[in-house]
């Protein structure tokens, strides 16, 4: 009781009602996508009542289960293939242009600058409406489809490594470069042998994120995708989760969940280690990160 | 000892002129490809929603050439979501993303607010924990919901079973409530996390010192915390807005009726299923003109803001 009265009275204390509210949220933001999961998981076709566990829906069943419905399975495919090759085009472009950027003075350069900044601002509606008029009317030569989306891609996700980059590039600061050039190094062998290295961690997280976001974008690919041979995982889930589902769906959402979770966790490990021994934490780096 | 440095001098300067091309070469691929694939198509969109339609098969033909653009579908548009039926989507899509912050607002402060504050040791893990739902894919946690609103679903089985409703409810035929619901549960990462920022760059010493002089938790969180949280508060709700008025999938996915549809769908419904591609593109010009009007003020407030701050 003395006890209970010497919380209260305390001036400093964590006022209750906040923690709760703050871990009722944490329920409420989490534990619906934990029960999509297990949902995957049901014995039973449906995907509101519990059947009991089973593997059906990933490869037991022979005609519907992700393993085995090419729909699904191309789907997955589509979604992999995309991630890889927009992560293997724009990581360059974007670290390019980053280092570009970060030592380019001039009015030039604050226009590039602006106009890097912008497609993050824009709604994906109208960046998806754009690059579907373009290619449709004046592109003709790309087909709507992979190749399309692959370019859509690539356009939305430059700015995010641009933006990680840049935020290295500030902390390492140009002294090193410098002094690499002062012993004699070219411009480009201090890039090379200097800065690029210590660029590492921030490239490779750089990659993760791309990845991630290539694999959870939905409207520039619904945008671009020609027909059902280029869905993606998202258009997927969007065109049957009213229609016809199974937990074959969970299942697929489930999939997307953990590449997407494996490359973010990978890109906070990398960030990590590159600032061991610098104040607060890489996860504290990605809240402040002006995504 | 002069002469060794303007030696050394004399050796920075002239890598230093080459690097003059050096920066904006490797610049140049990067702003290349935005050039072709950003600002053409933004260009784009204007010659189609100035342009024609083939008569034939419907497909735009753009005015690449703004001497013949043709105002005539553009101004059509435009005085049907003035005067007439597109007035109620854009009334509605209003309406739904004001409550949908407003939502936000009263969940999200409490829990940006909590992280900032009182995080102590597990800030870390507090911190990962709101900023996860970010990295799990918005179809799916709309998928999740479906899946929990069915009629035989988690939801209604506790609805019923707490004798609050008498039979389930059909959530998913196209009810106002759940599209909001489906926002807010959507975008509010969007929301908490610049806040959170906000809330976390308040000097500790300014809330010690107000609660010092005496004000309790909560005056001190009315008259110093909320004020300094203003500019972080506009910056989370233009962040949260701007994404949430060009969305379709959600009214898509959770009502799927056209009592519920938002400008998003209107525009998806204009460029794919009907074949009026320009009258599509004149959607997505005036939202976009809209966004930037919001855009331009939001920068002109904080512009204001920083300024105010540099002078006291």
């Amino acid at each position: 009781m003395t006890r209970l009265r010497t919380w209260w009275s305390n001036p400093w204390r964590r006022p209750a009602f906040l923690a709760t509210g703050y871990w009722l949220y944490v329920i409420w933001s989490l534990v619906p996508v934990l029960i999509a999961v297990q949902f995957a998981f049901n014995s039973g076709r449906s995907r509101s009542t519990w059947q009991g566990f089973s593997l059906r829906w990933w490869f037991e069943d022979p005609d519907r289960s992700l393993w085995h419905d090419p729909s699904l399975r191309e789907a997955m495919l589509n979604s992999l293939w995309l991630a890889f090759f927009t992560m293997l085009i724009a990581t360059p472009l974007g670290v390019a242009l980053a280092l570009g950027l970060a030592r380019w003075r001039g009015r030039t350069a604050r226009a590039s600058n602006l106009l890097m900044l912008i497609p993050l601002a824009m709604p994906e509606i109208v960046m998806g409406t754009m690059l579907f008029l373009v290619f449709d009317n004046l592109y003709t030569a790309i087909p709507l489809g992979r190749p399309a989306m692959l370019l859509g891609h690539v356009t939305f996700s430059v700015s995010y490594v641009v933006i990680l980059v840049r935020g290295r590039l500030l902390t390492i600061g140009p002294d090193l470069e410098d002094a690499a050039q002062d012993l004699g190094a070219s411009p480009i062998a201090a890039i090379r042998t200097v800065l690029l290295p210590l660029l590492g961690p921030a490239i490779f997280a750089s990659l993760m994120i791309v990845f991630a976001t290539s694999i959870d974008d939905f409207v520039i690919s619904a945008f671009l995708s020609a027909d059902a041979s280029s869905q993606t995982i998202p258009i997927k889930i969007y065109s049957t989760v009213r229609v016809a589902p199974t937990p074959a769906l969970n299942a697929l959402a489930t999939v997307m969940l953990l590449f997407t979770l494996l490359a973010v966790g990978l890109a906070v490990l990398a960030l990590r280690v590159f600032r061991r021994g610098e104040k607060g934490s890489a996860v504290e780096d990605f809240a402040t990160l002006d995504l | 000892m002069g002469q060794r440095v303007v030696d050394v001098q004399r050796r920075r300067l002239k890598p230093r002129d080459r690097t003059r091309a050096l920066w904006p070469g490797l610049a140049l691929p990067g702003v290349a490809w935005l050039l072709a694939f950003f600002v053409v198509p933004f260009y784009g969109v204007l010659a189609v929603a100035f342009g024609g339609l083939d008569p034939i098969f419907g497909n735009a033909v753009p005015a690449w050439n703004p001497l013949e653009w043709d105002t005539t579908v553009f101004g059509d548009v435009l005085d049907r979501v003035v005067n007439a039926e597109l007035r109620e989507v854009y009334l509605r899509t209003f309406v739904y993303v004001g409550v949908a912050l407003f939502l936000c607002f009263l969940i999200g402060y409490p829990v940006a607010y909590y992280v900032s504050r009182f995080g102590g040791r597990r800030r870390g893990l507090l911190l990962g924990l709101i900023l996860a739902p970010f990295w799990i894919n918005y179809l799916m946690r709309m998928l999740a919901w479906i899946n929990l609103l069915q009629e035989d679903g988690y939801v209604n089985d506790i609805l019923t079973g707490l004798h609050v409703t008498s039979s389930p409810v059909n959530w998913l035929e196209g009810r106002a409530v759940t599209v909001v619901f489906g926002l807010v549960y959507g975008y509010i990462p969007f929301f908490v996390l610049p806040l959170f920022a906000a809330l976390d760059r308040i000097d500790r010493s300014v809330i010690e010192a107000s609660r010092d002089l005496g004000m309790g938790p909560l005056r001190t969180f009315l008259r110093v915390t909320l004020p300094l949280s203003k500019q972080g508060m506009l910056a989370a709700a233009v962040i949260t807005a701007l994404p949430m008025m060009g969305d379709y999938y959600t009214a898509d996915l959770l009502s799927g009726s056209p009592r519920t549809s938002m400008i998003g769908n209107q525009i998806e419904f204009f460029l794919f299923e009907g074949s009026q591609k320009n009258a599509g593109a004149s959607l997505v010009v005036i939202l976009s003109i809209l966004l930037m009007a919001a855009m331009a003020y939001y920068l002109v407030q904080t512009d204001r803001a920083t300024r105010e701050l540099h002078r006291s």
